[in-house]
């Protein structure tokens, strides 16, 4: 089941795990990606806490947990090949996965077409 | 004025274009109580050029030029020959009047010669990677250390005793702001350097151990050790080179397995100038490069797949990162830069190979003939060209009363470290190849003189 | 996420190579390619001769450096033409006008040179004893002098070798006051939203919390806002005067007593100083700090990206934490003031920036610089400078967007906006275009209040007949912008090279030269 953020995160959640990125309209904001930041292992992230730092040629923009949780690993294929986020923004260009510790907090996030809807009007 | 190319009549078109009636008027914004009733008071008004050549000449005058005496000072800034074309080259308009190379299309020139002089300085002193250049050898080490707070998110940094005063007094000033804990100690006025106790001082939450190579009193130590010590504990050991000619006869610290190799290029190019502006050398393991500081020049393309050169890693750098920035640091040392550069470059590695023995060669002769004068003792059987003597008493004076003959005798370890009794005797004596026979004869003769 | 858009997605459309013919060895006409040193050179050539002589290496404890080290070199006459091709593919002040704004492009002089060339300057060594070294002492001292004077302010410290440093400096001492004081507590710097990236970037390195202050329409600080703020955790402000958008901050003394009634300081950026050198002192607008580029004001060189020099002039309040060393006359002899003989007098100092005492070499340049000028000279120079921005402001704005040109004059920087430009088309464009009408471009993209900023400054060494054309070219590319003319997208044109490419830079930094057999 997959959540955004009006910050532009999804959240895929499976069970109590978690997969967090960028979205399609995100990236493509944000110019040519060449590096991310991924959290560590085992980072304790608040809902809301900077957890990635995305960074263009010319910028860098900070990413935010949508949930809080533990931090089970950065995506290693973003090492090598930034660019998955710009070509696979919502697949895999994925940031981090993570072990949710409060899944009430899915239901402050919208679902796919809310957040359709919402970039519309941006 | 010569330098103001608009006449009054120019000055008249263009108020008229404005719709000014007078360039007052463009200042309106600024307060009536901040406004003022002329020239500011106080200040001579502009004078000719003839006018302003006599009087920085006469004040030039009044300093004790060191190609003009016998000369021995070092502890972090040497006097070599840089050769005629160097200054002229950098004196090109195209350099001398380039800016930062944002625009890189038309900046190819300082960006082609910015990445040369990264790999230049990587391979001098034995890292994969180098930047294009800190303002000095002292910043560039307290970046060093912030470097290594951030990689190993440790608070602790360990500097030996052999890092030069200056450059411990700069760490420790910032260390206040980044709440990093120094632990720093003298040097002894001996022949051995602390690296023993620097291995047992490091623990699970040092960041980083600093020491100078070759050190302040010109001792030279087996990094090996300490860097597997370092390592041992998830430490990083940062090395910082004051003299860059060195490396042309010594193994290098990122030979020895540093992380971060930081130095003052002084030597090359840039000329003692009174200390500055001079060129801070800053190198490290490629693993680390996204926390270097400062600018660096990487290799692309451009749209028609010719090879050109821009700066890259920009996202590090505070005027896009801002607040999260990996240092202050804005501009290089461009010019500086351009200048070493040169100077290696014509040098080639046979030529600095050639350089650092000749160096090395006249240390060694003057340090025999100064052990020949009664009350002198040479204190560092191993160093390079640089060398550390006991008088047998303060050397300060000494010093002062060698000036007054007009030989500048090296750097009293007084002067570096006031109040310091133990080490009150040394002298910190210099060789280049700039040095004659003559020069050492005429020191060892007045300081014998001086002595008795 | 925040989306910082300043990112961009440079266009990578290949340029048409026009039809003239290839040559054989690349080059066109007066347009040299220049291979790498690691290219052409040798590591057993050197263009330097040594004397004959022993060359001994017995004392290096066995640490002699057996490997290869990889450090090309070149005969004299190689190097100099290697250097010379190079530096002819560099825009620079020599050649034309340089309108970056902020960043004072104006002539360097060759006076400059010839004074720091001087021995009695150049082959001095820092560490001599003072009594050899009164002449730069005392060079030291009128710099400061006239440094202090022009400013109204009451001392100065010479050491930071940049303008950043000279932030941080100015951070550090109102930092050091604030704990003497006991008012460690204060932790937040209020900064304008218009700011250079140093000054936020400067304050958290200091440990404090930046927060941002907007601008009015009118494109200054919103003063009430500022003043809002204020409060017993403020330690101070950092504002620029003239502002990043070229504007005189016309309340900034009413904002200094707001904030000193508070409790705080006021730190000024200098970097548009050339705006009112001569006819405006920051000490009489309640700056208790304020770093001078001596790089841009007064003239010493850019060289490419360095080397510059910031000094910090200070307020009585700030005077007391400058930073060690300094130069100070007893009777009628120099003295350098160092950490052991800060004594009683300097006690505060919060200490050591840099190793020596900084950029000796910039201080004879700026000198000269100002000897030459004078006090009247360098209040024509503010004039010239302000009187040529607002000429190429008031030619422009019928063609470019420039937010701000219909509340008044602006000050020595004229400051536009891509919003007129077509669908498609932006400032990266239109400064792209400019490089082929031979003029280096503007700054882009700063400050971040303005859509696609572009910021002119011309300074007052450019003749009108200079301006003329630099406003021509600027409104012929203004004006396809407008119509969406599809050969900016592709230009530089006629540039040593075309656009390059910085994202395969920065996804694969490749920031060293390595030999062909061993690149993977």
């Amino acid at each position: 089941m997959r959540y955004f953020t009006e910050e532009h995160e999804w959240i895929e959640v499976d069970g109590a795990i978690g997969t967090v990125g960028i979205t399609e309209y995100a990236q493509g904001q944000l110019g040519d990606i060449v590096f991310v930041d991924v959290p560590a292992d085992g980072r304790e992230l608040a809902k809301g806490d900077e957890a990635a730092v995305v960074e263009s040629v010319k910028a860098a923009s900070d990413v935010y947990c949508p949930v809080s949780g533990t931090v089970l690993e950065g995506n290693p294929a973003l090492a090598d090949q930034p660019d998955l986020v710009n070509s696979d923004a919502e697949g895999e260009g994925w940031f981090f996965r993570l072990t949710l510790s409060d899944e009430t907090e899915l239901d402050d996030l919208m679902e796919e077409a809310a957040y359709e809807a919402y970039v519309a009007k941006l | 004025m010569r330098y103001l190319p608009l006449t009054p009549a120019d000055r008249t078109e263009m108020l008229a274009v404005i719709g000014a009636p007078h360039v007052d008027a463009l200042f309106a914004d600024v307060p009536e109580a901040a406004r003022l009733d002329g020239p500011i008071h106080g200040l001579p008004n502009h004078a000719t050029e003839l006018a302003v050549e006599r009087h920085m000449t006469a004040l030039a005058r009044r300093n004790t030029v060191a190609g003009e005496v016998p000369f021995f000072l070092g502890a972090g800034a040497y006097r070599h020959h840089v050769p005629a074309t160097v200054d002229h080259l950098i004196q090109r308009g195209e350099f001398l009047t380039a800016y930062t190379p944002y625009q890189p299309e038309i900046a190819q020139g300082t960006l082609q010669m910015l990445f040369e002089f990264q790999t230049q300085v990587a391979r001098l002193l034995g890292t994969d990677v180098a930047n294009a250049s800190m303002y000095d050898g002292s910043t560039a080490c307290w970046e060093a250390i912030g470097m290594a707070r951030r990689i190993t998110r440790r608070g602790k940094a360990i500097l030996s005793g052999g890092l030069h005063p200056h450059y411990v007094s700069v760490a420790k000033t910032m260390a206040r702001y980044t709440g990093d804990q120094l632990e720093t100690a003298l040097p002894n006025l001996s022949a051995d350097t602390d690296l023993d106790q620097l291995i047992a001082a490091i623990d699970d939450d040092t960041s980083c151990v600093v020491v100078q190579y070759p050190d302040i009193l010109g001792r030279i130590a087996d990094l090996r050790p300490l860097a597997d010590a370092a390592h041992a504990k998830k430490a990083l050991l940062i090395a910082v080179v004051t003299e860059p000619v060195a490396m042309g006869a010594l193994v290098t610290p990122g030979e020895m397995d540093a992380d971060i190799v930081v130095g003052e290029g002084q030597s090359l190019g840039v000329g003692l100038q009174f200390g500055g502006p001079y060129v801070g050398l800053f190198g490290c393991k490629e693993k680390y490069v996204r926390q270097m500081p400062g600018r660096l020049c990487g290799e692309t393309v451009d749209a028609d797949g010719r090879r050109g050169f821009v700066l890259t890693l920009s996202t590090r750098e505070q005027h896009i990162r801002r607040e999260k920035a990996t240092s202050n640091i804005c501009t290089n040392s461009g010019l500086c830069a351009l200048a070493f550069s040169i100077h290696m470059t014509l040098l080639g590695e046979a030529g600095l190979r050639r350089l650092a023995g000749l160096n090395h060669a006249g240390a060694c002769h003057a340090a025999d003939r100064l052990a020949q004068v009664p009350g002198v003792r040479l204190v560092t059987p191993s160093f390079f060209n640089e060398f550390t003597l006991d008088l047998g008493q303060e050397a300060r004076p000494i010093v002062r009363a060698l000036a007054d003959r007009g030989i500048l005798a090296g750097v009293s370890l007084g002067r570096l470290y006031p109040g310091e009794d133990g080490l009150a005797n040394g002298l910190v004596v210099a060789v280049t190849e700039t040095t004659t026979a003559e020069d050492v004869e005429a020191l060892a003769t007045a300081l014998q003189e001086v002595l008795a | 996420m925040t989306i910082n858009q300043s990112g961009w997605k440079p266009e990578m459309t290949a340029s048409d190579a026009g039809t003239a013919p290839a040559t054989f060895t690349g080059n066109r006409a007066l347009m040299l390619e220049e291979p790498l040193i690691f290219e052409i050179g040798s590591t057993k050539t050197t263009g330097v001769d040594f004397a004959a002589g022993d060359v001994a290496h017995d004392r290096l404890g066995d640490l002699t450096r057996k490997n290869p080290i990889g450090l090309p070199g070149l005969a004299e006459p190689e190097a100099v033409r290697h250097y010379t091709r190079l530096s002819r593919q560099n825009y620079a002040i020599d050649l034309g006008l340089f309108p970056l704004g902020s960043c004072t492009m104006k002539h360097n002089p060759r006076l400059n040179e010839k004074m720091a060339r001087l021995p009695g300057f150049a082959d001095v060594h820092p560490l001599q004893p003072v009594d050899t070294v009164q002449g730069a002492l005392e060079v030291i001292h009128q710099l400061a002098h006239w440094l202090v004077t022009l400013t109204g302010m009451t001392s100065v410290a010479m050491s930071p070798k940049a303008g950043a440093h000279g932030e941080l400096c100015g951070i550090l001492a109102i930092k050091a006051a604030l704990e003497k004081r006991g008012e460690g507590h204060r932790r937040v710097i209020l900064v304008p939203e218009s700011a250079h990236g140093t000054n936020p970037a400067t304050a958290a390195f200091a440990g404090f919390a930046v927060e941002d202050i907007p601008a009015t329409a009118d494109g200054r600080v919103d003063t009430a806002a500022l003043i809002a703020r204020l409060g017993p955790d403020v330690a101070g402000v950092m504002i620029t005067n003239p502002n990043t958008c070229g504007l005189f901050e016309r309340d900034l003394r009413t904002i200094s007593d707001a904030v000193h009634d508070a409790g705080g300081y006021v730190y000024c950026d200098g970097a548009n100083f050339n705006a009112i050198v001569g006819r405006v002192r920051p000490g009489d607008l309640g700056v208790d700090a304020m770093h001078i580029n001596l790089h841009k004001t007064f003239s010493t060189p850019h060289g490419g990206g360095g080397p510059g020099s910031g000094p910090v002039v200070f307020s009585d309040a700030l005077t007391p934490f400058a930073p060690l060393p300094f130069v100070e006359r007893q009777g009628d002899h120099f003295v350098l003031v160092e950490e052991e003989n800060a004594g009683d007098h300097h006690a505060d100092s919060f200490g050591r920036m840099v190793a020596f005492h900084g950029q000796m070499g910039m201080f004879t340049r700026a000198l000269t610089y100002i000897l030459s000028h004078g006090a009247d000279g360098l209040k024509q120079v503010a004039e010239d400078a302000v009187l040529n921005a607002n000429y190429v402001l008031r030619s422009l704005e019928d063609v470019l967007d420039a937010p701000f040109a219909g509340a008044g004059p602006c000050m020595h920087e004229s400051l536009f906006s891509d919003s007129n430009f077509a669908e498609g088309f932006s400032t990266l464009d239109a400064a792209k275009g400019l490089i082929d009408e031979g003029f280096h471009p503007m700054t882009v993209y700063f400050p971040l209040v303005v859509h696609g900023a572009m910021l002119v400054e011309p300074t007052e060494t450019e003749s009108k007949a200079a301006l003329d054309q630099f406003i021509g070219a600027l409104r012929s590319v203004a004006e396809r912008a407008k119509a969406g003319d599809p050969s900016l997208k592709t230009a530089p044109h006629h540039a040593p090279r075309a656009r390059l490419d910085e994202t395969r830079a920065a996804r694969k930094p490749i920031l060293v030269w390595k030999e062909p057999e061993a690149a993977e």
